[in-house]
């Protein structure tokens, strides 16, 4: 109580690191009426800064203090905490204050662990924990250029330092007494393979071998560091990351239970051996363990937070540390780094799968249980893309097999996990900690679930998850998922495609003025775009429709990487020419391009810059070529073989075929870009069964497969239809293509659109067969309509003055090349040269 | 809308050197709802009129994928905020002060713009 006599409660926080600011963050949050009166206590001068980060201050100077309490809470930095008096409830510093508590909550840390050997004094020796260590190393290494250091211990913290200390100019060498790299975290294959990274970095690494001690050199400091096998390495600094040792002498010196091997004893709800006193983060002993690791920490403090409200609103503390996953990713030098669940197998009968990959780097072990279905853990290194999904399913069914598991193969897991699942790892926030957070906090959106819960706002690894957590649980509340296009418009691409039919609108000023809010974005605004070029708008550069293009439309041409465009002149059912062979190349050769067949059995030209697109294709139409629209999500190519005209074994004339379709369909806007193929016979050359359509030849006609892709998840076509002659194939696939992009929602791919179709491909069949939905003479209408309205789009533009005014770099300077694009030789022809932007055109980073 | 439109941070210092202004293009030169591309003493400027005609100016180089590309993007909102997509990576960007709507850390440099009586575009770099 204090002098006023209000109920207010005094929390002394010792030590103001992650632990202690995580800790007054929470309690300040949820503390509403403001019953505590919080005091924190720091020992550096410094308030919190985020330790995991480190590095980053070191080798980019980043800012990493945390966000400052509000001003109701009482910091005092500079000034260690010397003494503790339980029985009069008071600490001490070392200033001589005497500070009050009715609870108290230590969270001193840790302290790198030195082992004592000889010369561990000398100068030039550090450790790698604060940020005056930092500044300390910083200035003893800038004063040797290019001279040789050691960093003792090849852990995590071990290996930043050493990334630290080269990016300081030190020859840097890593002695880890254990027999590889990152012990606690990766079998011997993983650590073997990182490092052979780390060794391809130009770091040394010294493993197996126990320092022996420190010497020093003529100038007094630290000179060398000799290793237990009589070796020796010139340093002149040496780094000790050689692990941990819990903070406890505080606890210690007024009587608290602490653990044999140091940590302050604490229960599971962080509490020690006196019920005022409680202990977080790296100091506390709990569950017979002392975690090094920001997760755990931040856990802790939660749980303690909890328990400090619930004194004050009288209602009892549930929260309770439930042990803590200590998975890990990380990129170390650029390499990816992951390990988690149980990956030394410890369990009983557990398997593993190992994949090594030497000249990639990649190295994979899954340890799963003896049957194989369950994930146990596991070791991922050079390559940890699938290491979100994996985390999440530790302890859970595999989704495939192993194999496939390990491969990559994986959709991510959905939201079906079990609840105790760690989905965040950074945060250690579970299934049930999200989706309670959505039910009880009526969350519809993942800002909200990361506001609430925290999930997703560390490392971000988790996001994708929390989506699929965030939906399934608005699902199963019977809450429908908006598939709202984005803020502009309520409606999916299909109703609003029944809209623009229905009503016949030809504008998007008119559509979103009617049917939507405010003036558009990047997402509703190329699929407007696409939806009036399906129904038969014109030239998609004219008038409005030229502001809704994304910049593949907007030049005709494929955007890459330095911003220069990709040419693809249409080659229908890849039959060309030598003439018109002669012409690609003489405009290749006159305008410098990079010159490429593609998979689709077309002639890519990379390298045109916007200006100087019209002129490319003035040749090409002159010499009868037509866009082949491989910039828009539009019919790219129809594929073939060469078929009964060529082949032995050819049955029908693939060939012929493939230019029907191709010439039938070209120019066709679509929800995503549409491929197809022609095979001759069943031998299948043309690939027809990884397309969005594909035909392959029997002896009485035609087998039409539909719904089929390459892509990121490849499926096989379905087979919808045998024996078809000529014209009842073309009727269906009309049908087919119409009614896809009727009511496929934006950028979905035939196979998804297929798959979310209710009914499947037999449904499909009633639909396009048999007119189940009695709309068949509408689709052969607008099919129709797209054939008979057919014009080259570039054609169109080259005669056209006022869409080529567009085609310019510089609107200031129409004739001038754009100074940023650069090319350079590889294997007789060019590449693209990324030029560093200068740095005063980015504000910062 | 007026015929002074000024974009940019609001903090524009009020004794410091002169602005100079560069003269871009004529007001027709640039299409409502999207963005061109101008090159002022080798400095890349997007610049960008939106539908009820105000004008703003952006750094054209995309951070994210080191190409000189911001005026090609789409223009938008997002909540109000009128923005630029790069047509990179769909990178979104604040088309008032240059700031990437999802990375923090990231803003385009911004400049000045605006609208002369005769229908001039013109931009200061500083």
């Amino acid at each position: 109580m204090d002098v006023a006599g209000e109920t207010h409660r005094r929390l002394v926080v010792v030590g103001h690191g992650p632990a202690g600011h995580r800790l007054v963050e929470a309690l300040r949050e949820r503390d509403a009426a403001g019953a505590w009166r919080i005091t924190v206590i720091g020992e550096e001068v410094r308030p919190a800064y985020d330790r995991v980060a480190l590095t980053s201050y070191l080798t980019e100077d980043a800012e990493l203090a945390f966000p400052a309490h509000d001003p109701d809470v009482t910091l005092l930095t500079g000034d260690p905490v010397t003494a503790i008096d339980r029985a009069a409830r008071t600490v001490v510093t070392a200033s001589g204050a005497v500070i009050g508590y009715d609870t108290l909550v230590l969270a001193t840390g840790s302290a790198p662990f030195v082992p004592p050997v000889q010369g561990k004094d000398l100068p030039g020796v550090f450790v790698y924990r604060t940020i005056d260590d930092l500044d300390a190393l910083r200035d003893h290494c800038g004063a040797r250029p290019g001279a040789s250091g050691v960093v003792v211990g090849g852990g995590l913290l071990g290996l930043e330092a050493a990334r630290a200390m080269q990016g300081l100019g030190v020859d840097t060498h890593v002695v880890e007494v254990a027999p590889w790299l990152m012990p606690r975290q990766l079998d011997e294959g993983g650590g073997q393979m990182l490092r052979r990274h780390i060794e391809s970095l130009g770091l040394t690494v010294h493993s197996g071998t126990p320092m022996a001690g420190l010497e020093a050199g003529e100038d007094g400091a630290v000179g060398r560091v000799a290793l237990s096998d009589g070796s020796a390495v010139e340093a002149s600094v040496v780094v000790f990351s050689a692990g941990i040792r819990p903070r406890d002498e505080l606890a210690r010196g007024c009587g608290l239970e602490v653990g044999e091997r140091g940590g302050i004893v604490v229960d599971d709800a962080c509490r020690t051996s006196d019920p005022s006193v409680w202990a977080i983060g790296e100091c506390a002993l709990i569950g017979g363990q002392v975690y090094g690791l920001v997760g755990p920490c931040n856990s802790m403090a939660e749980v303690v937070a909890d328990h400090l409200l619930a004194e004050t609103t009288g209602v009892a503390g549930q929260a309770a540390f439930a042990g803590a996953d200590t998975s890990t990713k990380l990129k170390l030098m650029g390499v990816d780094v992951a390990s988690f669940g149980d990956p030394f197998a410890s369990t009983d009968g557990a398997l593993d799968i190992t994949y090594t990959d030497p000249v990639a780097g990649v190295y994979k072990k899954l340890i799963v249980s003896d049957d194989a279905r369950t994930l146990l853990g596991g070791v991922l290194v050079g390559d940890a893309e699938a290491y979100p999904t994996l985390r999440a399913y530790v302890g859970a069914a595999l989704p495939g097999s192993p194999e496939q598991t390990l491969f990559g193969g994986v959709e991510p897991a959905g939201g079906d996990l079990p609840g105790a699942t760690v989905i965040c790892s950074c945060n250690n926030v579970t299934a049930d900690h999200i989706r309670c957070a959505v039910r009880d906090e009526s969350l519809t959106d993942v800002a909200g679930v990361k506001g609430c819960t925290k999930a997703g706002t560390s490392c971000g690894s988790c996001v994708p998850l929390v989506k699929k957590l965030l939906d399934a649980e608005l699902v199963a509340a019977g809450i429908e998922v908006s598939k709202a296009l984005c803020e502009h418009f309520e409606h999916s691409r299909a109703e609003l495609f029944d809209i623009v039919r229905v009503t016949g609108i030809t504008t998007f000023t008119r559509l979103i003025t009617e049917h939507g809010r405010g003036r558009g974005c990047d997402i509703c605004k190329p699929a407007v775009a696409s939806i009036l070029a399906s129904l038969g708008n014109g030239h998609i550069l004219e008038g409005e429709q030229a502001t809704l293009q994304d910049t593949n439309d907007q030049f005709l041409a494929n955007m890459q990487k330095n911003g220069t465009y990709s040419v693809v002149p249409r080659v229908p059912g890849g039959e060309i020419t030598p003439e018109k062979l002669i012409v690609i190349g003489e405009v290749a050769r006159d305008f410098g391009l990079y010159t490429k067949i593609t998979g689709g059995q077309r002639i890519d030209l990379f390298g045109a810059r916007v200006d100087q697109l019209p002129e490319i294709w003035r040749r090409l139409v002159e010499a009868g070529f037509e866009s082949g629209h491989a910039y828009g999500k539009a019919l790219r190519t129809v594929k073939s073989c060469v078929g009964s005209t060529w082949c032995r074994f050819g049955v029908q004339d693939s060939v012929g075929m493939a230019i029907r379709l191709e010439l039938r369909y070209r120019g066709l806007r679509a929800p995503h870009k549409l491929k197809s193929a022609v095979s001759g016979c069943a031998r299948e050359c043309a690939e027809a069964q990884s397309k969005d359509f594909g035909v392959i030849a029997t002896e009485k006609g035609w087998n039409l497969y539909l719904a089929g892709n390459g892509g990121m998840r490849p499926r096989h076509a379905d087979l919808f239809a045998q024996d078809l002659n000529d014209e009842t194939l073309l009727r269906y696939i009309d049908r087919f293509l119409m009614f896809y992009i009727r009511t496929a929602d934006r950028l979905q791919r035939t196979a998804s659109w297929l798959e979310a179709l209710e009914g499947g491909i037999d449904y499909l069949r009633e639909v396009i067969v048999e007119d189940s939905l009695g709309i068949c003479a509408e689709l052969d209408a607008a099919m129709d309509r797209h054939v008979a309205a057919y014009s080259d789009e570039w054609r169109d533009t080259i005669e056209d003055p006022e869409k080529l005014r567009r085609f310019v770099s510089f609107v200031n300077a129409p004739g001038v090349p754009d100074p940023s694009i650069a090319f350079e030789p590889e294997r007789d022809q060019i590449k693209p040269v990324l030029l560093a932007g200068p740095e005063l055109e980015v504000v910062s980073r | 809308m007026t015929a002074d439109v000024q974009t940019g941070p609001a903090h524009t210092a009020p004794s410091r050197t002169a602005t100079r202004w560069h003269d871009v293009c004529g007001l027709d030169d640039l299409m409502p709802e999207r963005g061109a591309c101008a090159l002022i003493e080798g400095v890349q400027v997007a610049i960008f009129r939106t539908f009820d005609g105000e004008l703003f100016a952006l750094s054209n180089y995309d951070p994210f994928s080191g190409a000189y590309v911001i005026a090609r993007g789409i223009l938008g909102t997002r909540g109000g905020v009128p923005t630029v997509a790069s047509p990179m990576f769909k990178d979104v960007f604040d088309l008032r002060t240059g700031q990437a709507l999802d990375d923090a850390d990231v803003a385009l440099r911004s400049f000045e713009v605006r609208l002369t009586p005769q229908d001039r575009v013109e931009v200061a770099l500083s």
